[in-house]
């Protein structure tokens, strides 16, 4: 099983309540899967600085003098802000890559959850009840969002092995299914250097787009080539700094539904999820169809949708 | 008539008070309000009630319904009236996968569209769907009859037994041992039958072509592997 959820804001008035709704969201889809959740929020960045988002298996001693740390070596003020066992650190854009490559070698007990200008991740082991109060993700603003409660099938139940995985600057994904040829595409895009944190499909499914992306497709481009390229089963919903997407695999067995207004768009395993957002009753709801690629971007007109394969 | 609010009342209540019906109850009218997608609404009736459902459902609504006439005012999840043993199942508006999947008896109708594997083992239900149907619709379909006013998916009666399939749109491919049949006399009459029941106007039965199995799958031959 798995629930998924997604939210992609048109109208500004709504970003106030992204959190809120995108919990509400996910918490109903909790019988879907109980093992993990986790949430994706894309919030306003700041201009020439970036986000990182991290989780501590001890926060209060790792957390510790963390700040001073990072200023040192960035030489320049950096935000260190702990929500529960996760922190968003805030650090001038050009001193991500070595803070990353700081962290991995003098913290290697800290995991990287996402990085980028917008997006925050949040995700532990627990329902998703649990996970959204431990973050207070209801309280949380930004244009948009995805969220997922995991039934765990093709690796552990840990934080890493939760969604949404993130592979990539303000990337992340997440799945209901299962991948088939995930090991082989893992060593693959491994042999071009992309560096794996777990033995999960999804992740590998996410690290694919986020090569495709990086070989200079769009986020709906990528989500075609991933038709040819992953067998198996997946509903993915996938966020970038300014997009969101979603992808069925040609069976479709993984259910789907999806809600258009003119203040947002809105996907959800199930109708259930969606009953609760403003205006649903006006909205245009229907099924994602199968191996077809929807996707929209902040960039583009409001409104605009635009329908590949 | 008795009302159920699911937004205030288990969905339990609802199916047991269904299902505890004596025959001869003075309630035939049954009316459902705020479902918001709730699973596994009115299943099991086996009553001739009426039971109207004022909005949307999620998955297996009206399941293996027996004599009852089951209205969704909306849209249903998947495995809408799976197993339906008899009675009638309407969708006012689109219904998820497999709908009617296994059916054995009764009227299924989806005034919208149905998604993939429509009718998937039909055993002897009537369905008929307004708009389109996804891909492998009635895949090993037994028999009964599966009407579709639009076009249809991929794969359209794949490993078809003796169901019978009308399409008045296009079809994107027929499944393994599906084939194009003669629409003769007996089959417009029968068609007429079901467009009516349906409530189907301004169609006319000569509009659907038919499919149905080609019968060369039905029994293992060796000189068929290729295709199983």
């Amino acid at each position: 099983m798995c629930g998924i959820v997604g939210l992609f804001l048109k109208d500004p008035a709504l970003e106030p309540r992204l959190g809120e709704l995108l919990s509400a969201m996910l918490i109903t889809m909790t019988d879907r899967g109980p093992d993990s959740a986790g949430i994706a929020i894309y919030g306003k960045p700041v201009p020439r600085r970036m986000k990182l988002t991290l989780q501590f298996d001890r926060p209060q001693e790792d957390f510790d003098g963390l700040a001073e740390q990072l200023e040192h070596l960035s030489g320049d003020a950096v935000t260190v802000s702990l929500k529960s066992s996760h922190a968003v650190v805030q650090l001038p854009a050009e001193a991500l890559d070595d803070a990353r490559a700081f962290l991995r070698r003098a913290l290697p007990s800290i995991r990287m959850m996402s990085a980028g200008e917008s997006v925050e991740i949040y995700k532990e082991v627990g329902l998703p009840q649990e996970v959204v109060a431990r973050f207070d993700i209801r309280s949380m603003a930004g244009t948009h969002g995805i969220g997922h409660t995991r039934m765990a099938t093709e690796s552990a139940v840990t934080t890493l092995g939760a969604h949404p995985f993130s592979t990539g600057p303000d990337q992340c994904l997440v799945h209901n299914g299962s991948l088939s040829n995930h090991n082989n595409l893992r060593r693959e895009l491994a042999r071009a250097g992309i560096r794996f944190e777990t033995e999960n499909d999804t992740e590998v499914a996410a690290a694919y787009l986020t090569a495709r992306m990086a070989k200079g497709r769009n986020l709906g481009e990528a989500l075609e080539d991933g038709l040819c390229d992953l067998d198996g089963f997946f509903t993915f919903v996938v966020g970038t700094r300014t997009g969101f997407g979603v992808l069925r695999d040609p069976i479709a067995c993984k259910p789907a539904v999806m809600a258009e207004t003119t203040s947002y768009v809105a996907f959800g395993s199930e109708y259930r999820a969606l009953v609760d957002l403003p205006g649903i009753d006006g909205a245009r709801i229907w099924e994602p169809e199968p191996a077809s690629v929807y996707f929209w971007d902040r960039d583009r007109l409001a409104g605009e949708s635009t329908l590949a394969a | 008539m008795p009302t159920f609010d699911l937004s205030q009342t288990p969905l339990r209540e609802l199916n047991q008070a269904l299902h505890g019906l004596a025959a001869g109850a003075n309630d035939t009218e049954f009316e459902v309000v705020n479902p918001r997608g709730s699973h596994a609404v009115a299943v099991g009736c086996d009553a001739p009630v009426a039971v109207s459902i004022r909005g949307s459902v999620g998955y297996y609504c009206a399941g293996m319904n027996s004599a009852a006439t089951v209205t969704v005012h909306g849209s249903a999840g998947p495995g809408v009236a799976e197993n339906m043993m008899s009675g009638t199942v309407v969708v006012e508006g689109d219904a998820s996968q497999y709908a009617g999947a296994t059916g054995r008896g009764g009227l299924l109708v989806i005034k919208g569209n149905a998604a993939s594997r429509c009718g998937i083992s039909m055993k002897g239900i009537d369905i008929v769907v307004h708009g389109n149907i996804g891909h492998m619709s009635a895949f090993m379909g037994q028999s009964g009859n599966l009407v579709v006013l639009g076009d249809a998916g991929e794969a359209l009666g794949d490993s078809l037994y003796e169901a019978k399939l009308f399409v008045r749109g296009s079809v994107k491919s027929l499944g393994a041992d599906c084939v194009e049949k003669e629409m003769r006399e007996e089959h417009l009459t029968l068609l007429a039958g079901l467009l009516e029941r349906a409530g189907v106007t301004g169609v006319e039965p000569s509009e659907f072509r038919r499919y149905g199995s080609a019968r060369k799958l039905y029994s293992f031959d060796i000189d068929n592997a290729d295709a199983y």
